[in-house]
């Protein structure tokens, strides 16, 4: 059986990032693998960096952190949050906070909301991560903060773009 | 899954697969919707739905030459967009790929339990 092992990430709605995924392994395994720190320090940097911090207090109301030190230039990037439901093997709702947030930018309006599913057939997974941003405004911000140096220029030439339409 | 909203700005218009491979294919250069109904292997009513969401945010532009309909990408003011999502896809797979593997040794694992 060929399997399509490729992340699809879509903008359902202005508040909104999807990213789906299916795994040759049962929604038990992927659900301990998501969630246990030793195994998500080996998968999570994306081969980018370094984990420095991995914590997980799997409860609801309990917290989490990741830490990553970049190999390119060495910079630190930080997440935090807290799970507001787990369901293990089926779901897990929490928070995210980036600590890189601008200044101006409070953590409150940047902090999304993280659903996980895990749904198994045929003894694969898949899985779905949906972000929910407060409003669209915190969603661009998410966006651009993940792109590259000088695309914010484009942009801004885009919402210029964007206006003209209007 | 709803999928309200979807043409309510540029971000959700370019997002959508289906629409980010047009953008792939008309950035080869202008193309005749017949082309796209082809390359795209969907049926016309749909192609010309998703290219008229992406006219709507103004990502391509038609023009009517005889009985067709030309359609070319407008701005290069979209790409980063475009570029954005395929960026987070990458990085996404990249993390996924590692997680493969954890995978791969959990089961590795398990079946040794159950030899055992």
């Amino acid at each position: 059986m060929t399997v399509t092992r490729s992340a699809t990430v879509t903008l359902p709605t202005d508040e909104q990032i999807l990213v789906t995924r299916e795994f040759d392994a049962p929604k038990e395994l992927v659900f301990k693998a998501w969630t246990t720190p030793e195994l998500v320090r080996r998968w999570w940097h994306a081969n980018r960096g370094e984990m420095t911090v991995c914590e997980i207090d799997l409860r609801v109301g309990g917290g989490w952190r990741y830490v990553m030190v970049a190999h390119d230039g060495g910079m630190e990037v930080g997440f935090h949050g807290v799970y507001r439901e787990i369901v293990p093997g089926e779901r897990l709702v929490s928070t995210e906070i980036y600590e890189g947030l601008p200044e101006g930018v409070s953590e409150d309006d940047a902090a999304t909301l993280n659903t996980v599913t895990f749904e198994e057939q045929d003894g694969r997974t898949h899985v779905t991560l949906l972000v929910q941003c407060q409003n669209q405004i915190s969603r661009d911000a998410i966006i651009e903060s993940g792109m590259e140096n000088g695309l914010q220029d484009a942009l801004d030439l885009l919402e210029q773009a964007a206006q003209s339409l209007r | 899954m709803a999928r309200a909203a979807t043409t309510a700005d540029a971000f959700n218009a370019i997002a959508e697969p289906r629409r980010r491979q047009i953008l792939d294919v008309l950035a080869g250069g202008e193309r005749p919707v017949n082309d796209l109904v082809l390359e795209l292997g969907l049926a016309q009513p749909q192609v010309s739905k998703h290219l008229r969401v992406l006219r709507e945010v103004g990502a391509v532009e038609m023009r009517e030459a005889g009985r067709q309909r030309l359609y070319r990408l407008r701005g290069e003011a979209l790409k980063p967009i475009h570029e954005w999502v395929r960026n987070y896809e990458r990085s996404w797979n990249e993390r996924f790929e590692q997680l493969d593997s954890v995978l791969d040794d959990l089961k590795e694992d398990e079946g040794d339990d159950s030899d055992a």
